[in-house]
């Protein structure tokens, strides 16, 4: 670990103000991913400003039915509240499904959003990575890929600095896409709202940058907009609990009457930021909801997918997950466990758990 | 007669009846671990936790490359840096001896040998990625740490040689470990299998698998001089401390008294914390330079590198039959890679050789020396993946022939070792099978593969033999009666979880007639009775007859006190006619001629007796074959579109000797079948494909099961004491429950998908490139 300084920042604009001011400074709150980083010298700050102590901890309800949820909610608070469970269940689904209690009892919402890859190049500061040495080059197109990108990511070779094919690793952020979340961020120029989409980028030119904040802007909320429908998170991963997902999808679908008004299909861990699907849910829109609809929207979700010597499997895998989602969150087929539950979530259940035939 | 037949009738340790006078009453019970609470509140002492004056701290620099040589290193910014007391390298290190050929007898060099032989920091040449280049000492860790990311390693690097199908250097080493043949076969077996009517030839993968204790390697160097001699003290996180006291004095060139070296307590090892590594010299050599006492603990992320690993293997199984199942030839050929200076093979036809009655039986084991690091021996080497190998084979061959896999392994039923000729000394696998059977509900399951549905799951049943051998190696106890009656055993066995402190308390409390609360058992100090690495699950068959001779002992000489002293009631009773029991000897039959143990010690003047024993393996292991036995159930869900599968339920039963505490076996076993069961469904390390260094680097993307992985598990244990193996008839049972799970998950992942997977482990990815291509 790289020496740096800590303080605490004591409110909104402090913490701003502390982060323009300072060179290298980076905000803390749970640290839960951050620490590792700063521990194998990927993250470099001279000086990190915890906001741990500035609030931003209450989740209330917006006028027109959204909801507010403060950056430094713990995961395991929004995983657990009643709204979320009730009317954001893929939020909820998703947050259980991730991670450990323990890390959800100490990691908060906005670090969740920007917690960074577990492309393993990433943490080894031995290995290539334009992400952490930008112009090193990239191990991963050569190397292990078998958790990495198939859109939107960069790939001009190993040698080149642009090149980048690492996946965002929240389950969290994947569900909010679903949900059109919006941003808010308070900056030395005030407060602005930012759309999810924008929040996390795509590698393009610069693998570096993992998002389009700016170094002193500080997410302050997460407002999810009104939502009348059902909302669905489901994951496939290696080991039943506290892995990263192989594929996961959330899906979010309001009706009107028997048909599907609108929809919302998102992918994890298949891009450098959480994939919205906007071919498939062109095509959901206005239908009645079947499982040949869905296998169809699922194919033109996965169009255009370009894959690796060892994560071949993704687009297979993606397919099956979008029209399984669907299909659960208009009840085409039952839920594999309570709404808002890891159990709902997670393919393939927990190992012993023995049903009637 | 001859001359064995004779040497046999004169020799019967563990060949004759039990001693009469001797009652097994804490033997055999149930009873938690006399450490558990120490452990659970952190009162006992790991080897990084020795609370030493003086102390620094050390921090590893791993090598960036896998192949190549240090050109330069430059340490003048870090040795400017805040608390760093020296920079130890293969510059300005002190020379050591070459690595030794053997230690405790067993080959360390050569090929088939089980140590990497490079010496660290003696010269610049690198044959592995994360390969140990270089010390950081300070006065913190934390200062030490940081220095190491300011000294600059300049390389003159190499291509590395990482494929093991195109290695440059390939050997056919003769035997493992110096004792079991690695190859064997010739025109018969080959003749035979051309001539079988079925014939199967099949290829299976496995990954690299590492240990990953929970307690990392660590070390404190202590050296001071006393009377002229340079002496060392090492606390160590080794499951060897007597192998690791030859192995550090004949690399320092140092006489046995001079080195003490203390592993009371390990946080796990499955075949790390060996002999085999250099992290403890390591640590000697950066003490010595530093002139002060020095800690080490290594990094999660650097022991994929130095800690050794199950190596990754290819098998091809072929096998010739009668179309009743019947095995006529039976071959087994592996290739597997070791690194440039380790010839450790892992040895895939060890299951193959003895487990079925087959005529012709052959093997090859080939390695492919690579850039990779040393791999080394890991829970079940040899056993769990060539035992998948082989029993994924027999259920391939089973499906072929329409034959109930239970049923098919019957009609190969070896009552003699097909390896040795010799009898099994106590062999059950049959009960094992039907015990399985019944407890499991095996005949519930549908022959046909993929006709069981539950919702989107398919539903399958599969099943393996498994099997380990029951070795013994020579040790030594002491056992001391005191004055106050209690008594302490002593021998320099280990602590790694395997319940040595409780077990080993009990045998003691038998062999002196004491009720368990007034004996004590230590282990881990080179200056106690020798004792065997803890390996192998040798360790209370090993150890177990050391303390109870020890015990014997100590009674005896009790015995001769009393009988020789006139103001005993026992003055001049033969040994034979005095029975000990509940802390007092008396006359046989007559229970109120007698005295207690204290009253003999004090009225003799003395404050203890102390009982010896040193004891090895005899001339029954010239007539029988030890092994023990078991049969593994597996039920698998496997999601029809996904490819992800849980184990529903997992059944072992097993046939392994007298349990001396049914608890810790327990608990030994159900841990090995949860190893078993990561190495089936979700462990695998990758080293880097084109630079050799390590990619999976910590816990996160090494997936040793959660609890959600992990099933109800059905334990028995026949409890048949070995008429053969001593007194205690027991055998270990540390390896035995991983061997089995893998391929029984296997063959029930086929019996539920129609779907075989010959690569370990099954991942998701797996089974959906099975489904796409059918």
């Amino acid at each position: 670990m790289i020496p740096f300084r800590y303080q605490h920042a004591n409110d909104i604009a402090d913490a701003v103000a502390l982060a323009g001011r300072l060179n290298d400074a980076q905000f803390i709150a749970g640290g839960t991913s951050q620490v590792d980083l700063l521990k194998e010298g990927v993250q470099r700050p001279t000086v990190l400003i915890d906001i741990f102590r500035i609030g931003l901890s209450e989740i209330t309800d917006l006028q027109g039915g959204g909801l507010s949820i403060g950056a430094n909610v713990r995961n395991s608070t929004a995983s657990d509240h009643p709204a979320i469970r009730e009317r954001y269940t893929a939020i909820a689904e998703a947050l259980h499904a991730g991670a450990s209690q323990q890390i959800r009892n100490m990691a908060s919402m906005a670090g969740n959003l920007l917690q960074r890859t577990r492309c393993p190049y990433l943490r080894d500061p031995a290995q290539r990575c334009n992400k952490r040495d930008p112009g090193s080059g990239c191990a991963a197109v050569e190397g292990f890929n078998r958790m990495h990108a198939i859109f939107g990511q960069t790939d001009e070779g190993a040698q080149s600095q642009r090149t980048c094919i690492a996946v965002h690793p929240s389950d969290m952020a994947v569900a909010m896409a679903a949900h059109e979340a919006v941003i808010v961020i308070h900056s030395s120029t005030g407060e602005r709202r930012i759309a999810f989409e924008d929040l996390h980028r795509l590698p393009e030119h610069d693998p570096s940058r993992d998002t389009n904040l700016a170094c002193d802007d500080l997410i302050v909320a997460i407002e999810l907009p009104a939502f009348n429908g059902t909302s669905h998170y489901l994951k496939v991963r290696d080991r039943a609990s506290y892995a990263y997902a192989l594929v996961s999808c959330a899906t979010a679908v309001e009706m009107d009457g028997d048909r599907i008004a609108s929809a919302r299909v998102a992918l994890g861990s298949v891009a450098h930021k959480p994939w919205r699907l906007f071919a498939a849910e062109a095509l959901l829109q206005g239908e009645r909801p079947s499982e040949e609809l869905f296998r169809r929207a699922a194919e033109a979700g996965l169009e255009g997918a370009r894959t690796y010597s060892m994560n071949g499997y993704k687009p297979d895998l993606a397919r099956v997950l979008v029209a399984r989602a669907l299909s659960e969150t208009t009840g085409l087929t039952p839920l594999q466990g309570p709404a808002g539950t890891a159990f709902a979530a997670s393919v393939g259940g927990i190992a012993g758990v023995i049903e009637e035939s | 007669m001859s001359f064995t037949e004779s040497a046999l009738k004169l020799f019967h340790l563990g060949e004759g009846p039990p001693d009469r006078s001797k009652r097994f009453a804490a033997i055999g019970r149930d009873l938690p671990r006399v450490d558990g609470r120490a452990k659970v509140t952190g009162t006992a002492t790991y080897a990084a936790e020795w609370p030493v004056e003086n102390l620094v701290h050390g921090a590893v620099i791993d090598s960036e490359i896998a192949r190549g040589t240090v050109r330069s290193i430059d340490d003048s910014v870090a040795l400017a840096a805040p608390g760093v007391l020296a920079v130890v390298t293969h510059e300005n290190a002190p020379r050591l001896a070459s690595y030794p050929k053997k230690g405790a007898g067993f080959p360390l060099t050569g090929e088939g040998g089980l140590g990497e032989v490079r010496q660290p920091l003696q010269d610049p040449t690198i044959y592995y990625g994360a390969q140990s280049i270089a010390v950081i000492v300070a006065e913190t860790s934390e200062q030490a740490r940081f220095a190491a990311n300011l000294v600059k390693v300049e390389y003159d690097v190499q291509p590395p040689e990482l494929d093991m199908d195109a290695a440059s250097w390939t050997t056919r080493p003769t035997e493992f470990s110096g004792g079991e043949a690695l190859q064997r076969g010739d025109e018969s077996v080959e003749k035979a299998l051309e001539g079988a009517p079925v014939r199967l030839e099949r290829e299976y993968e496995n990954p690299i698998y590492h240990h990953n204790p929970i307690e990392i390697l660590a070390s404190i160097a202590c050296w001071e001089q006393r009377g002229g001699k340079d002496r060392l003290l090492l606390y160590d996180t080794t499951r060897s401390v007597d192998m690791l006291r030859d192995v550090v004095c004949h690399s320092f060139g140092l006489p046995l008294d001079c080195v003490h070296i203390v592993s009371k307590f390990i946080g796990g090892a499955f075949g790390s914390k060996a002999w085999t590594y250099h992290n403890p010299l390591l640590v000697a050599l950066a003490a010595k330079v530093a002139g002060r006492p020095l800690r080490l603990e290594w990094r999660r992320q650097q022991v994929w590198s130095i800690g050794g690993h199950r190596p990754a293997q290819r098998h091809r199984l072929r096998i010739g039959a009668e179309p009743d199942g019947h095995m006529r030839a039976l071959h087994h050929w592996t290739r597997q890679h070791s690194s440039m200076i380790s010839g450790y093979t892992e040895y895939g036809s060890r299951m193959t050789k003895m487990m079925y009655a087959v005529p012709e039986l052959g093997f090859t084991n080939e390695l492919a020396h690579l850039n990779l690091p040393s791999p080394s021996v890991m829970r079940g080497p040899g056993f769990l993946t060539g035992g998948w190998a082989l029993e994924t084979a027999l259920d391939e061959l089973a499906s072929e022939l329409s034959i109930d896999p239970i049923e098919l392994r019957l009609r190969n039923y070896a009552e003699i070792d097909p390896d040795t000729g010799l009898p099994f000394s106590n062999k059950h696998l049959r009960d094992c099978y039907d015990r399985g059977k019944e407890r499991f509900g095996w005949d519930a399951r549908h022959a046909k593969p993929s006709t069981q549905r539950i919702g989107r799951d398919l539903v399958g049943y599969g099943m393996a033999s498994a099997m380990h051998p029951a070795a013994q190696q020579e040790a030594s106890a002491t056992v001391t009666l005191h004055a106050d009656g209690t008594a302490t055993a002593r021998s320099a066995t280990h602590e790694l979880g395997n319940g040595s402190y409780t077990v080993f308390r009990q045998i003691a409390a038998d062999g002196v007639a004491l009720p368990i609360e007034r004996v004590t058992f230590d282990l881990g100090d080179t200056t106690f009775p020798k004792a065997p690495p803890t390996h192998g699950s040798i360790t209370t068959a090993t150890v177990g007859p050391a303390v109870l001779d020890a015990a014997t002992d100590a009674i005896a000489k009790l015995k001769d006190l009393a009988s020789k002293d006139r103001a005993s009631p026992l003055h001049g009773a033969k040994a034979e006619r005095i029975e000990a029991r509940a802390g007092r000897l008396h006359l046989f039959g007559d229970p109120a001629t007698g005295e207690d143990y204290g009253t003999i010690l004090r009225r003799a003047g003395v404050q203890e007796v102390t009982g010896k024993a040193d004891v090895k393996p005899g001339l029954e292991r010239m007539r029988y074959a030890f092994y023990s036995f078991g049969a593994v159930f597996a039920e698998v869900r496997v999601d029809s579109d996904t490819g992800v599968v849980r184990v529903a339920r997992l059944c072992g039963v097993y046939d392994c000797g007298r349990l001396i505490n049914p608890r810790t076996a327990r608990s030994q076993l159900m841990g090995g079948m949860i190893f078993g069961l990561g190495a089936a469904l979700t462990e695998e390390t990758i080293f880097d494909p084109v630079n050799g260094l390590p990619v999976t680097r910590n816990l996160a993307d090494y997936h040793v099961p959660a609890c959600a992985d992990t099933p109800d598990i059905t334990i028995e244990v026949l409890n048949i004491p070995d008429p053969h193996i001593g007194e205690l008839g027991a055998h270990g049972v540390g390896e035995m429950g991983t061997n089995g799970v893998p391929p029984a998950i296997g063959n029930a992942i086929f019996n539920a998908t129609g779907h075989r997977l010959r690569s370990l482990p099954y991942t998701p990815d797996k089974l959906i490139k099975a489904y796409r291509h059918g």
